[in-house]
């Protein structure tokens, strides 16, 4: 494990046209890391994500990939990088034109001289590592949603990535699929020795998996807390991002009469 | 690569290399049943998700064949992804097999069809009475809604129809004055362009431009919305669908048609008009009066009335079309698609069954 972060942001602000999402945020992805960017709904944290993986450019700041300005690079160099994440979308965002297989088969097609054997062999083993296999003929339309996500993660770690990026993993899952989901991060992570961010504000999952991360504050536009979910529900000296992780409400802090639930 | 008892890897192991070999199936058949198999990877220098390919390949081989293989070895990683995978491989679910059966292949078709011809009749007929409500302003439909249609269908078909009339009005020009000609009856012509667009052309131009543009938009914006669930969220509140979406969609046509039918008549007699001018010994006010002659009122009334027949059957063809598309992207490019075709198609066949009908009729 190398010290130097692998994916660092400093000063990036984000903004549609003339409306500011998030601003001056700076913070540090250790590589082996599960990293959580955290927040309420509607503070840009999707956004924020979109700018890590190329999809928004940044106004003002840089995003370093293992000491290399992203967004400073040339669009080639930006795809090479690129290369080396993957990403989970909200809803798997599977192409429904092509089956599963073809899926998780495309970027490999694509990007390396894999002949069709060594390809097929590659989409079973990751379709099979998120239990996925006998989906491989079926159409993304036939799936449920969990199963799309899996199917989308198994098309994210097609082209063995050293960063993965998930978009709320566990939205609209049952817990028992969450946590299953959460395991196979872990797992995963474990596995592969790759970085994981995760976009969440479900915080069960957030507890379970991320070891460091940082929380966004709609109200004031910024990073207002660094940390591991764990230690800021647990002794973070603001009383939204305390709020936030014990799932109060910040007024019912002072009244101090709901339980933490 | 393997001993008597022992698996031993070496090297790369980088899927991407392209150079990880499939385990060979007969590999395992000297080491007896029930015999552990060690694994020797000491000399693997860098490896991926291709190493663990080959393990994986490896242990159904070898759980096949009654044989352990001890992963002790290996780092914790590896033997943590190899953990996920399961021990055999599960059958993939495949698509049922269809088989060439011609007469249930026909008549598959034939119900199908029918089904298709009751609901959109049901559609049409629920959209009437949601016209008919809609007279006594009790529809469930809105207003901006349907003058946003009209906007769509309407002025700003202006340029397209404008350009594809003339020229086909034009065009009728230059093929009779060819003909004409010989016989010294140039300003015949005026009555060939006069009779041909108001009858046939500029009705059928339009219709056929109309279900290209906008009957190609309509079936794409609902089978967008169908994805969107938000067909699904009318239905659920209890807005009817005909009322409002196909309502407006059809009305928008109904309202429209027409008058670019009128426009694009006049627009092609004026490109019949610039071509006789320039090619025929013809005079501007004798081409004027002699269409004036030629093209009888009812000649109007009938294309008139065949622009609103048109309209209908776009509309109601293609908001069918969008609402019982699929919910993927490909299904909104299948959905814009079979309306286009669906619409240029039945403008043309039902313009035939108009001509059969109007010469029955003697008009």
């Amino acid at each position: 494990m190398t010290d130097a972060p692998l994916l660092s942001l400093r000063g990036v602000t984000l903004a549609f046209g003339p409306k500011i999402i998030q601003h001056d945020l700076s913070f540090d992805v250790r590589k082996g890391s599960i990293f959580a960017v955290m927040g309420g709904s509607g503070c840009g944290k999707s956004t924020v994500l979109k700018s890590m993986i190329g999809l928004l450019r940044p106004t003002a700041g840089s995003i370093y990939v293992a000491q290399e300005d992203y967004w400073g690079a040339p669009e080639a160099r930006r795809t090479a990088i690129g290369r080396r994440f993957g990403v989970l979308f909200q809803s798997g965002a599977l192409w429904s034109a092509l089956t599963v297989g073809e899926n998780v088969a495309l970027p490999l097609r694509m990007f390396t001289r894999l002949n069709d054997a060594a390809i097929a062999r590659m989409v079973r083993l990751k379709l099979s590592l998120v239990g996925m296999e006998h989906a491989v003929d079926q159409l993304p339309s036939e799936l449920s949603g969990g199963m799309r996500k899996r199917a989308g993660l198994a098309r994210a770690l097609a082209m063995d990535p050293d960063v993965l990026f998930f978009d709320e993993p566990s939205a609209g899952l049952d817990p028992i699929t969450s946590s299953r989901l959460d395991d196979l991060i872990l797992n995963l992570r474990d596995g592969l020795g790759a970085t994981i961010v995760i976009v969440s504000h479900e915080l069960p999952s957030l507890f379970a998996i991320a070891d460091d991360g940082v929380f966004l504050d709609a109200e004031t536009k910024t990073a207002i807390a660094h940390g591991s979910p764990a230690s800021l529900r647990d002794n973070s000296p603001i009383p939204q991002v305390e709020a936030f992780m014990r799932r109060e409400r910040p007024e019912a802090l002072t009244d101090g009469k709901h339980p933490p639930s | 690569m393997e001993g008597r008892d022992t698996l031993t890897l070496s090297g790369d192991w980088i899927a991407q290399s392209g150079r990880i070999p499939a385990f060979p199936m007969d590999a395992l058949a000297a080491v007896p049943a029930g015999h552990g198999l060690a694994l020797d990877v000491a000399a693997v220098t860098r490896w991926d998700s291709g190493l663990i390919e080959f393990l994986w390949d490896a242990r159904r081989t070898a759980t096949a064949a009654g044989i352990e293989i001890d992963t002790t070895p290996l780092p914790g990683s590896a033997r943590k992804l190899l953990g996920l995978l399961p021990e055999r491989m599960a059958d993939p679910v495949s698509p049922p097999r269809r088989r060439f059966r011609p007469l249930n292949w026909l008549g598959g078709e034939t119900i199908g069809l029918l089904t298709e011809l009751g609901t959109l009749t049901t559609l049409l007929a629920a959209a009437a009475t949601g016209g008919t409500r809609a007279l006594t302003g009790r529809a469930r439909m809105r207003g901006v809604d349907l003058l946003a249609n009209i906007g769509d269908a309407g002025p700003s078909a202006l340029v397209i129809v404008s350009t594809v009339n003339f020229l086909v009005g034009a065009i009728l020009a230059f093929v009779g004055a060819v003909q004409l000609r010989k016989f010294a009856a140039d300003v015949y012509v005026a009555d060939l362009v006069g009779l041909a667009l108001v009858r046939e052309m500029a009705a059928v131009m339009t219709a056929i431009i109309m279900a290209g543009r906008t009957g190609g938009a309509y079936a794409a914006r609902i089978a967008t919305m169908q994805g969107n669930e938000e067909i699904d969220a009318l239905q659920v509140i209890g807005i009817p669908v005909s009322d409002y979406i196909v309502l407006p969609s059809i009305l928008a046509l109904v309202f429209t048609m027409p008058f670019l039918y009128l426009y694009g008549c006049l627009v092609g007699m004026f490109g019949g008009f610039v071509v006789a001018l320039a090619m025929l010994s013809v005079t501007g006010p004798g081409y004027l009066n002699e269409t004036l002659n030629a093209v009888a009122f009812s000649q109007f009334i009938f294309g008139f009335v065949k622009s609103i027949a048109f309209a209908i059957l776009i509309g109601v063809t293609s908001c069918r079309i969008g609402l019982k598309s699929g919910r993927s992207a490909a299904d909104v490019g299948t959905a814009a698609t079979n309306a286009v075709v669906t619409g240029i198609v039945g403008v043309i066949a039902l313009d035939a069954i108009f001509a059969v009908l109007a010469n029955v009729v003697g008009l």
